[in-house]
Order: C-alpha cells, then sequence, then structure tokens
C-alpha cells in the first residue's frame, strides 16, 4: 500500500460528511440550503466511490466512472432543483420548505 | 315415410320450435302470416307424429324395447347427459295426443283471437307451449325432460300471464310459475339424487338400475324419499293436492291456453313423468300410496269445490284437478294403462269443453257465471251438442269415451284394494263418491248455461267455422275415443302397460253402478237445476246449509290458509332476515368501511406535505432498521459486518 | 515517509471538509453557506488526488466547486432580496435530526471499524485520463450518451421551469 490510509478513513470521512449534509437537509428551512445539503451527501459517496476504487478495484477505473456520473447528475439536479425553487418562489413569495406542504391530506 | 318419421322423431318439437323462432324474428308484423306459419308447423308434427303412431302401434317389439337414439349433450369426468328421442307406445300416445288437440286448438285460436293486438305473439307462445311439451314427452333422459318441463312451465307464465294490462292475468301466471317452482324444486332435488345414486338420468337405464337399488348402497327408504321427493314436481305440475291452487287461477289466460293447458299439455306432463318412472315408484309401496292418496284426495276435494262454483271456466278447471287426481289415484295403484288411458280421452273431452267454454264467452262477451247464462243451446247449436258430448263423457255414460277410462280406473282399484291392501276401499269409495260428483257438478253447469230460459241481455250467436270445426272434431273423439279400450276388447292395455299386461275381465257389476251414479248425478243436477225453475231448492239448500257453502265456495280457503302462512310465517321471517341483513350483515360491511374511513381520517394527518419530515422519518427507519440487522440477529450482522 | 505525509493530508484535508461542511449547514447566511460549500468541495477535489484520482479530482473542482456553487449563488440572489444576513434559518426539527445523524454516523463509523477490507494490493495506475478514456467512451458509451441527454433535458426542463409567466398564462 502506498500510503497508510485504509478504506476504513474514507468511510468514516465519508459517513461524517454525509451525516452532516443529512443534517442540514433535514433542518434548514430554505429550500437552498437543503439543496446545498444534498449536494454535499452527493459528494460524500463520491469519496466512498473512489476510495473503493482505488483500494479494492484499481486498475477497472468503475468507481470513478460512477463518481463522473454521479457529478454530471448532481449539476443537472441542482440545475432542475433551482428552476422549480425559483418558479415556486414566482408563485409564493418564499422558499421555506414548510410552506410547500400543499401536497398535505 | 313411416321409417323416416321414426328416425326424425326429434323433428316433432323441432318444428313448432321453429315456428316460435320465425315468428318472433320475422312474421310478427303480419298476423296471417304468423298463424300460418304455427299452424303449419304443428300440423306437420302431427303428421309425422301419425306416422310414429303407425310405426308403433303395428310393430308389438316396440312395447319391450323402446326404439331409443341420443347424442351427448354434455358431459365431465364421470357424468355424461345425453340427449334423445325415446319412442315406446306411452311417448306415441303422447306424441299423437299432444300434436293432434294442439292443432285443433291452433286452428280454433285463429277465430278466437281474431282482432287481438298481440295475436302474432299468442300464436309463438302456442308454439312453444306446443315444442316444448312435445319435447318432454319424447325425452330419453330425465334432465331433458326437466328442461322442456321447465319450459312448458316458462310457457305457461307467460300465456296465463297474456294480457298483460290485467292485473288479476299478471297475478295469476305469477302464482302458477311459483307454485310450480315448488314442486320443481323437489323434482330436481330428487333427480340429482337419482344421478348421484345411479349415476345416471337415462330414462332406460334408470329402470335396468332402480330395481337392483340395494346394490348402490340405498335402503328402501332412501329410495322413498327419493320416490317422493319427485312425485312432488307433479304435485304442482299437476295441479294435485295441495299446490292446485294456481290450476283455477290459470283461467285468466285466454280460453284457448285453458284448453292447452288443462287437457293435453302442462298438466298431464306431472302424470306423464310419474308414468315414465313407475319403475321407481313400483319399487317402493309407501311412493305408491302416497301417489294413490294424493290423487284420489285430489279428485275428492275439487270435485267437491267444483259443486259450487259460479265460473263456467271454473268449474271446469277444478274438474281438471279432480280428473287429475283419478289419473294420479290409478298410477298410485300400479295402473299405467289406466291412468294413460284416462288422460287420452280427457285430453279430448276437456279440451272439448273448453273450447266450447270459450266459444260461449266469445258469444257472450267474457260473461262467465253460468248462472247468467241459459238456454244458449237455442242460439248456438254446434256449441251446445258438443258441450253435451262432453259432458255426457266426462260424467261416464256409456259409449262415451270418459266411461270406460274411467270405469277402467275405479276396477284397478278395487283389483288393488282386493289384492289385500285394505285401504283400497277407501280409495274405491273416495272415486266413486268423486264420480257421481263430477257428473252433478257438469249437468248442473250444462243444465244452467245451455237449457232452461234465455236471458234477455244476452244476445249469443254461433261461433265461426274455425272455432266450431275443433269442437266437432274433439267431440267425435271424446265420443269414440275410449272403444279402443273397453274391457272386452282392450288393444289399449296390450300396448301401453306397466309390468304384465293385465287382463281385466269385464266387471259387469261395477259398470252398473259408474252408470247408475253418473245417471244418479245427472238425475239430480237435472232435478235441481233444469226441473225447478226458479232454482228454489238449490238456493235454499245453500241457505240451509250455509257452512257447507262456503267451505265449497271458497275453495276450502286453501288459498287464504296460504296467504295467511305467508303473510305470517313467511313474512315474519323475512322482516328477522331482513333486520339481520340491516343491522348484522350491513353492520359488518359498514363497520369495516368505517373504520377504514375513521383510520382513515386520523391517519391522513400524518401526510403533513412537509418533505423534510419525511426524510427525517425515512432515515430514522434507516437507522432503527440498520441498528436491528447489525447488532441483533447474528447472522445478519455478519452479512453487515462485510459479508461473512 | 510517504505514508506520513499522506496521512498529515489526509487529516488536514478531512478536518478542512469537515469544518467547512458544518459551518455550510450552521450559517444563518446563505451566501456564507455557499462560499463554504465551495471550500469543501475544493477539499474533496483534494481526497479525489490523494485516492490518485486526478481527472475526478479535476472535474470535481470545475463542475462542484465552480459551476454547481456559482449557480447556486444565482439562486440565492434571485430569491433572497433582502436581509441576506438571516437568510438561512433553522426550523424545529433539529432537535429530533441531530440526535438522529448522531446515531447514523456511529452506527456507519461501528460497521466501518467492523469491517475486513479485501485490499488489492495494487496501485492505481499514473495515466487516469488515458485509462478512463477508453472505458467511458466504449464500455460505457451508452450511459455516457444518456447522460448527455439527461443532462440536456434538464436544463431545458429548468429553462421551460423558470419561464416568465404572463398574466393571461401565456409564456413569453
Amino acid at each position: 500500500m502506498a500510503t497508510g490510509l485504509n478504506p476504513s478513513y474514507f468511510v468514516a470521512l465519508s459517513a461524517a460528511l454525509f451525516c452532516i449534509g443529512l443534517y442540514g437537509a433535514i433542518s434548514r428551512k430554505n429550500a437552498i440550503a437543503v439543496l446545498v445539503s444534498i449536494e454535499l451527501m452527493l459528494t460524500a459517496v463520491n469519496i466512498n466511490l473512489v476510495a473503493f476504487n482505488k483500494f479494492l478495484t484499481p486498475e477497472a477505473f468503475i468507481g470513478q466512472i460512477f463518481a463522473i456520473f454521479v457529478i454530471t447528475v448532481a449539476a443537472a439536479e441542482v440545475g432542475l432543483g433551482l428552476a422549480i425553487v425559483i418558479a415556486i418562489y414566482r408563485n409564493r413569495k418564499s422558499v421555506d420548505l414548510d410552506d410547500f406542504d400543499w401536497m398535505k391530506w | 315415410m313411416v321409417q323416416f318419421a321414426l328416425n326424425h322423431a326429434w323433428l316433432v318439437p323441432l318444428l313448432p320450435a321453429l315456428a316460435f323462432v320465425i315468428i318472433v324474428f320475422l312474421t310478427r308484423p303480419w298476423p296471417k302470416v304468423s298463424s300460418t306459419v304455427s299452424i303449419a308447423a304443428i300440423l306437420s308434427s302431427f303428421v309425422l307424429s301419425s306416422s310414429i303412431a303407425y310405426g308403433v302401434f303395428t310393430n308389438p317389439g316396440f312395447i319391450e324395447k323402446p326404439l331409443v337414439y341420443s347424442l351427448r349433450w354434455f358431459g365431465m369426468e364421470g357424468f355424461t347427459v345425453h340427449v334423445g328421442v325415446m319412442l315406446d307406445p306411452t311417448s306415441t300416445m303422447m306424441l299423437f295426443m299432444v300434436s293432434m288437440v294442439a292443432t285443433l286448438i291452433q286452428i280454433y285460436s285463429t277465430g278466437y283471437m281474431e282482432g287481438d293486438p298481440q295475436y302474432s305473439v299468442f300464436f309463438s307462445y302456442l308454439s312453444l307451449f306446443a315444442a316444448s311439451m312435445l319435447g318432454l314427452v319424447i325425452s330419453s333422459n330425465l334432465l331433458q325432460m326437466f328442461v322442456m318441463w321447465e319450459l312448458v312451465g316458462l310457457c305457461s307464465f307467460l300465456l296465463i300471464g297474456f294480457y298483460t294490462f290485467k292485473i288479476s292475468a299478471r297475478e295469476a301466471a305469477k302464482k302458477a310459475f311459483i307454485t310450480t317452482r315448488i314442486g320443481d324444486f323437489g323434482m330436481l332435488l330428487g333427480l340429482l339424487f337419482l344421478q348421484i345414486v345411479f349415476g345416471t338420468l337415462d330414462l332406460t337405464e334408470l329402470a335396468q338400475r332402480v330395481p337392483a337399488f340395494e346394490q348402490f348402497g340405498i335402503s328402501l327408504g332412501l329410495l322413498t324419499l327419493i320416490a317422493i321427493l319427485l312425485f312432488i314436481g307433479p304435485i304442482g305440475k299437476s295441479g294435485q293436492f295441495p299446490l292446485h291452487v294456481w290450476l283455477p287461477d290459470a283461467m285468466e289466460g285466454p280460453t284457448p291456453v285453458s284448453a292447452l293447458i288443462h287437457a293435453a299439455t302442462m298438466v298431464v306432463a306431472g302424470v306423464y313423468l310419474v308414468g315414465r318412472t313407475l319403475f321407481l315408484f313400483a319399487e317402493v309401496p309407501g311412493a305408491m300410496e302416497v301417489v294413490a292418496f294424493t290423487g284420489a284426495f285430489t279428485a275428492l276435494f275439487a270435485a267437491t269445490i267444483a259443486v259450487t262454483q259460479r265460473e263456467i271456466k271454473r268449474i271446469l278447471a277444478y274438474s281438471t284437478v279432480s280428473q287429475l287426481g283419478y289419473m294420479m289415484l290409478a298410477l298410485g295403484v300400479g295402473s299405467l294403462s289406466a291412468s294413460m288411458f284416462h288422460l287420452w280421452t280427457h285430453a279430448f273431452f276437456k279440451a272439448l269443453m273448453f273450447l266450447g267454454a270459450g266459444s260461449v264467452l266469445h258469444a257472450l262477451h267474457h260473461k262467465a257465471d253460468v248462472w247468467d247464462m241459459g238456454g244458449l243451446i237455442k242460439k248456438m247449436p254446434i256449441t251446445g251438442w258438443t258441450f253435451v258430448v262432453g259432458g255426457l263423457a266426462i260424467a261416464g255414460i256409456p259409449p262415451f269415451a270418459g266411461f270406460w277410462s274411467k270405469d277402467e280406473i275405479l276396477a284397478v282399484t278395487l283389483e288393488y284394494a282386493k289384492h289385500g291392501h285394505t285401504l283400497g276401499y277407501v280409495l274405491f269409495l273416495m272415486a266413486t263418491f268423486t264420480a257421481f260428483l263430477t257428473a252433478f257438478y257438469m249437468w248442473r253447469m250444462i243444465f244452467l248455461a245451455f237449457f232452461g230460459k234465455e236471458k234477455p241481455e244476452n244476445h249469443p250467436h254461433e261461433s265461426p267455422w274455425n272455432m266450431t270445426f275443433p269442437l266437432i272434431v274433439l267431440a267425435v273423439l271424446a265420443a269414440v275415443g275410449g272403444l279402443i279400450g273397453t274391457p272386452w276388447a282392450n288393444w289399449w292395455s296390450r300396448w301401453i302397460h306397466f309390468g304384465q299386461p293385465h287382463h281385466g275381465e269385464p266387471a259387469i257389476g261395477l259398470m252398473l253402478l259408474s252408470v247408475v251414479l253418473a245417471l244418479a248425478g245427472i238425475g239430480l243436477a237435472y232435478l235441481l237445476y233444469y226441473k225447478d225453475e226458479e232454482k228454489r231448492t238449490a238456493q235454499e239448500l245453500a241457505k240451509r246449509y250455509p257452512t257447507l257453502y262456503r267451505i265449497s265456495f271458497n275453495k276450502y280457503y286453501v288459498d287464504e290458509l296460504y296467504q295467511w302462512f305467508t303473510r305470517t310465517v313467511v313474512d315474519a321471517g323475512a322482516n328477522v332476515l331482513y333486520w339481520f341483513d340491516i343491522h348484522v350483515v350491513d353492520g359488518i360491511v359498514n363497520g369495516l368501511a368505517g373504520i377504514t374511513k375513521t383510520s382513515g381520517k386520523g391517519l391522513r394527518y400524518l401526510q403533513t406535505g412537509k418533505l423534510q419530515t419525511y426524510a427525517l422519518v425515512f432515515f430514522v427507519a434507516v437507522l432503527v432498521i440498520t441498528v436491528v440487522l447489525a447488532f441483533g440477529d447474528p447472522t445478519s450482522a455478519g452479512i453487515m459486518g462485510g459479508g461473512k | 515517509m510517504e505514508n506520513i505525509y499522506s496521512y498529515i493530508a489526509f487529516v488536514l484535508l478531512s478536518g478542512m471538509i469537515l469544518g467547512s461542511a458544518l459551518l455550510v449547514v450552521t450559517l444563518k447566511n446563505l451566501v456564507h453557506s455557499v462560499l463554504w460549500l465551495i471550500v469543501a468541495f475544493i477539499g474533496v477535489a483534494g481526497i479525489f488526488l490523494l485516492l490518485n484520482a486526478d481527472f475526478v479530482a479535476a472535474v470535481q473542482v470545475l463542475v462542484y466547486a465552480g459551476a454547481v456553487c456559482i449557480m447556486i449563488v444565482f439562486g440565492v440572489m434571485l430569491v433572497q432580496r433582502i436581509d441576506m444576513a438571516n437568510s438561512n434559518p433553522v426550523n424545529r426539527r433539529f432537535k429530533i435530526a441531530a440526535p438522529v445523524v448522531g446515531g447514523l454516523f456511529i452506527v456507519i463509523g461501528l460497521l466501518t471499524a467492523r469491517a475486513q477490507w479485501v485490499a488489492a494490493g495494487k496501485e492505481v495506475p499514473t495515466q487516469t485520463v488515458q485509462n478512463l478514456a477508453p472505458i467511458l467512451l466504449q464500455d460505457f458509451v451508452i450511459p455516457f450518451e444518456v447522460a448527455a441527454i439527461l443532462l440536456t433535458v434538464a436544463l431545458t426542463g429548468a429553462l421551460v421551469l423558470v419561464k416568465e409567466v404572463k398574466s393571461n398564462g401565456d409564456r413569453s
């Protein structure tokens, strides 16, 4: 092993980042902040993918490919998400997710 | 021709059925075309039946070995039903008689129904009725017979309720249908039993298997039950007590229908069915006694009612019930030939009398009370005199047809009594007394309606030829139709019999007795209703015995009893069930729906619409499941810990 | 010696990522949050470099730290006009959310500690782009194209969504 690091470190880092992102996604009121938190969670996943790529299948590059796709989809998701937030904001003059509850009972 | 007819006997019911289809779908707008089609079909059937009759009655081989051919109708594992034709002297006789009477009645109907807006429909029903009856007669299989039996019931329903604008007609049709359905239910149970026990409903096979019933693992008691269940069908269909109530009400239909129902078709179906399955009844003396007593009681019971009735068709209806009782009695004492012989003669004179009554009603514009008639014979000679012939025949005056057949029944009943059945004497007494009553009430009606003073308000006229022609033909048959079965030359019982053909010695004493009784009945009627022009004695008699008169006039209150039963017991039961349905069944259903509704009402508030709450709940669940899997069950913990 | 350097690098990068990520989710000013997000993404790119994934690291910087964050800043500016200082409030759920995510982290940590990794014992080739290209454009060409279509559709959809709606209902 080139580094003294084993996958556990990266998994733990990724878990921590994911949990922080999750906390943000659940506890923020602002819809854009939630989008930001989701980006954090996706990045945490990418760390895992690349780490496993390095330690488990270094020559196949599947993890990296996967990470690239995740980044692509995340970019699309952010774009769409922002568009939706803006559209809703126009109608409701609000970005508070708790106000977006017209799908309730 | 004869050979063709024998091999194509299925055409006999098929032709009228075809006529029904043609009338319904093609010729309904043109009444004359419809009636022509219908009559042509039934006439062809009659010609075919005559050929068959010629073929069968010139070949004694058919007595022991009926001509049977069939094809597979449907089947499944271990259960096959054939539909087929069975030609033996009995069914051939029925075929001949039914098609002939039906032909005459259809000719008569062209006059009687003239100008009716539903003329075509009427003929289509008549055709279907004839078709189902003919199909019933030639059935080789009890299931096939049952289907035809129900078709006959349906047609009678349609025809009794033919005047749909009359409430009474609709009620009568319903009554007929429901009452006979009660009987049919019993019959169906009997058929199911037969199928389960003997594995077949084919008449020929059943006839071989039933006598060996012990090999099929059933006791005599069960066989008796089967026979009695089967007999419930004929009780309903043939108007036996206590299911006779529909028959007099069936008079609401057009008169040709009454003739068709009462003379040739529907009501004799029951007698015919018992005759067909006599091999079953013969095995169980208990069932035979039930048949005999039902028949004798019905005969007497209906006769006592007929004595006081006022409507011409109603009298005839009760007389039919009574005569059917005779036929059942004959079957019950084990004589197929006597029963069938009476069926044969009765068909002629009863059809004759009904058609005659129809002619009278036609002339008097449906004034039905015999007390409002009188002296009709002068204005309507053909109707009147043919009616008299019918009256002589039913009263049992030799040499008219009814005498021979009734005498035969009395003879076999007496013989039955002599062979160790002490109760047979009771049957005999009932039958002889009924003979007296029959003569009395029939001639009461004839004297009242056709003789005596003319009523000025009536303007009767003789009916057209197409109505009188059938009357004449039937009158001739009613006069001479019994000569084929006289005790001296009993051609009849040579052909139609069950078991050994019995040669009853001519019992002169018995004949004398029945003639004397008949004459006494006629004489009494003469004294009361002809000699006594004001009918004072008759009215005084009715006043002196008001209870008897009222009981008889109100038909022993059987209808009222049934109504009371329906109102109290059935309605009460229905109310209980209604309550049960509303409160318990609906309660359960509504309760379940209510639980769903209430819980839905409560639980829907979980659907807050707040996305983050959903995410929180989701991850709480993820956490819980992960903890349970990772630290609970060792197997799953191993999987969570790296696939080990 | 390299081990220690990479270890130190990991610790530093981790601290940078987690610290800035915590700031992202706790700061009250949304614009500041987004700026800290950029820092976190750059830290992640450093982790990628540490993991010999230089191409992914470059993409991470370009797409996330560059494009995505700028897009988000634009979004913030479009919807938030006044009082940016309190633009990112916390809702009532954080009291439940904090223990839940804490528990989740502990559980994952425990499982990770228990896990036994099967190391491949091989090195990641240094030329990552040359190795990635054939995989991406040969083996994964269909997902690649699908991703391209997805991007196009998503951005078109975004355009349609944010178009101004006139009072008569027409989209200009």
